[in-house]
């Protein structure tokens, strides 16, 4: 997946839209900070999220971490590939290793996510810390 | 922070940089998982320099030992290693060691590095009676580590001492790439392999774990971080200071009664309490268990058994090489059968866990 298209939060979601819904996904940076992921807790589908709210835990050999819902809406979808293939997440976290899928209960949530070039900045002052 | 000699070799190999225990160790290079497997099936190498070598020297070093530790260092001989506990006067871990005979009246004593100060001060306290002379030199030796079925091909590459008959738990001076050294046949994985004790300024250290990484790649061998080295002694279920093994649970709680000789010569600390606890029974044991469903548990989550609350997880992960989570915890004596179940509280979710038969790995020899 192309990584022009995608919205980024600051927690290192990605965030594609996909007709009224969006897709949810960890980036590049995330899954190489987490290291070598081989559990990921989903969310149950049908699950009301407030924008913020913890939607699914990755847990890598050494750590567990959070995955925000970087909207609010309610879960429709979860990657089930991930049960028996977490290390999708590290091999191809844009893609193969999407995360979850929620509907959007304000389109304006959206608005407020950074585009590709605004996400970079923001790694590169993650880096300068 | 504190590094150690070897400290600008692991930005030369790109290791991924963190502070444990005040010091800046690489937790990983290429991947823990990928570390991991590299020395169960290869091999790999460890700055292992932060942790603390102590001398004792005199008449009465071997009284001094003997008054200090679980296990009986008169087996010794020179060139001859132990596994032992430094207790408290009720039988629990000051900290655990490793006691190196070197000869006649001299002993080195190799322990945690969260631990050195306060196990130097515990030893010069306890010893002060006896015709002995302490010494911390934990400052002055670096420690590489190299673990896994070849590296008894890779240290022999540099080193005149001959590896082959060393057997586990033996040591020998020599040189390794020109430095002295003492080598011996131990580790924290569950594998073969070699620790290296030297001193030098930090360009030798830095350039002999350089040396050994490259001349690794022959072997497949890898450079491994901190990361590796956790996985790597649960899977053999070796306890950890600090989570596994504490001043709060005895030599015996902690299922480490071969290291406990109470028939030895003369009194020794915590030798009192462990006898009369040996004689009452222990009440809870430290356990090896896999997850019956999904997660893993990690230090510090809570447990149930029947219901009731009772501790924690002392280590868990995910094992990489047996591929499945596992993890240690003290259960009640009365639950702590192979194939018991209890339950453990991951965030929220409750989850089954079964006590299983340990170490969850052993090599094949």
């Amino acid at each position: 997946m192309a990584k022009e298209n995608l919205l980024y939060s600051k927690d290192h979601e990605w965030v594609r839209r996909e007709g009224d819904a969006v897709v949810i996904g960890v980036t590049d940076y995330a899954q190489h900070e987490l290291g070598d992921i081989v559990f990921v807790d989903l969310p149950a589908v049908g699950k009301e999220l407030k924008k913020g709210d913890p939607a699914a835990n990755i847990e890598s050999v050494k750590a567990v971490s959070d995955v925000y819902s970087p909207v609010s809406g309610k879960v429709t979808e979860a990657n089930a590939s991930l049960g028996g293939s977490p290390e999708l997440v590290n091999q191809d976290p844009l893609g193969e290793g999407w995360i979850f899928k929620m509907s959007v209960e304000q389109a304006a949530e959206l608005d407020e996510l950074m585009d590709l070039q605004k996400y970079e900045e923001y790694l590169k002052g993650i880096a300068g810390e | 922070m504190k590094k150690t000699k070897i400290n600008e070799a692991h930005y030369i190999l790109k290791g991924k940089m963190v502070e444990f225990c005040g010091w800046d160790l690489p937790v990983q290079y290429s991947g823990l998982n990928t570390e991991h497997v590299a020395v169960r099936t290869t091999g790999g190498i460890f700055d292992v320099s932060h942790m603390g070598e102590i001398w004792f020297r005199g008449r009465e070093a071997l009284r001094a030992v003997q008054h200090l530790i679980s296990n009986d260092a008169s087996k010794l001989a020179p060139g001859r290693i132990q596994y032992a506990g430094l207790l408290t006067e009720s039988g629990c871990f000051v900290d655990d060691l490793l006691v190196y005979m070197i000869q006649e009246n001299e002993y080195l004593l190799v322990v945690n590095a969260a631990n050195i100060e306060k196990d130097f001060q515990w030893m010069k306290k306890h010893t002060a009676r006896f015709d002995v002379q302490l010494e911390n030199r934990s400052e002055e030796y670096s420690q590489i580590a190299i673990q896994g079925p070849v590296a008894e091909k890779l240290v022999q590459e540099f080193t005149d001492i001959d590896l082959k008959p060393m057997g586990y738990y033996h040591f020998a001076s020599g040189r390794v790439s020109g430095i002295e050294a003492i080598v011996s046949r131990t580790g924290y994985t569950g594998e073969d392999g070699f620790e290296i004790y030297f001193k030098s300024d930090a360009a030798a250290a830095s350039k002999l774990f350089l040396d050994l990484a490259g001349k690794g790649e022959k072997y497949d061998a890898l450079p491994a971080g901190l990361g590796a080295r956790d996985t790597l002694r649960l899977e053999a279920k070796m306890a950890l200071y600090g989570n596994d093994i504490d001043d709060n649970h005895t030599v015996l709680e902690a299922d480490l009664g071969w290291i406990l000789k109470l028939k030895k010569e003369g009194p020794f600390i915590g030798g009192e309490a462990l006898a009369r606890q040996k004689q009452e029974g222990i009440r809870r044991k430290l356990v090896g268990f896999e997850l019956v469903d999904k997660g893993i548990a990690r230090h510090g989550y809570p447990i149930t058994v029947d219901g009731k609350s009772f501790g924690a997880v002392t280590s868990g992960t995910f094992a990489p090489f047996l591929k499945k989570p596992i993890g240690m915890a003290y259960l009640p004596v009365e639950h702590c059968a192979v194939g018991d179940e209890f339950q453990i509280t991951i965030r929220e979710k409750t989850v089954s866990a079964r006590i299983v038969d340990t170490p969850f790995y052993k090599r094949n020899k």
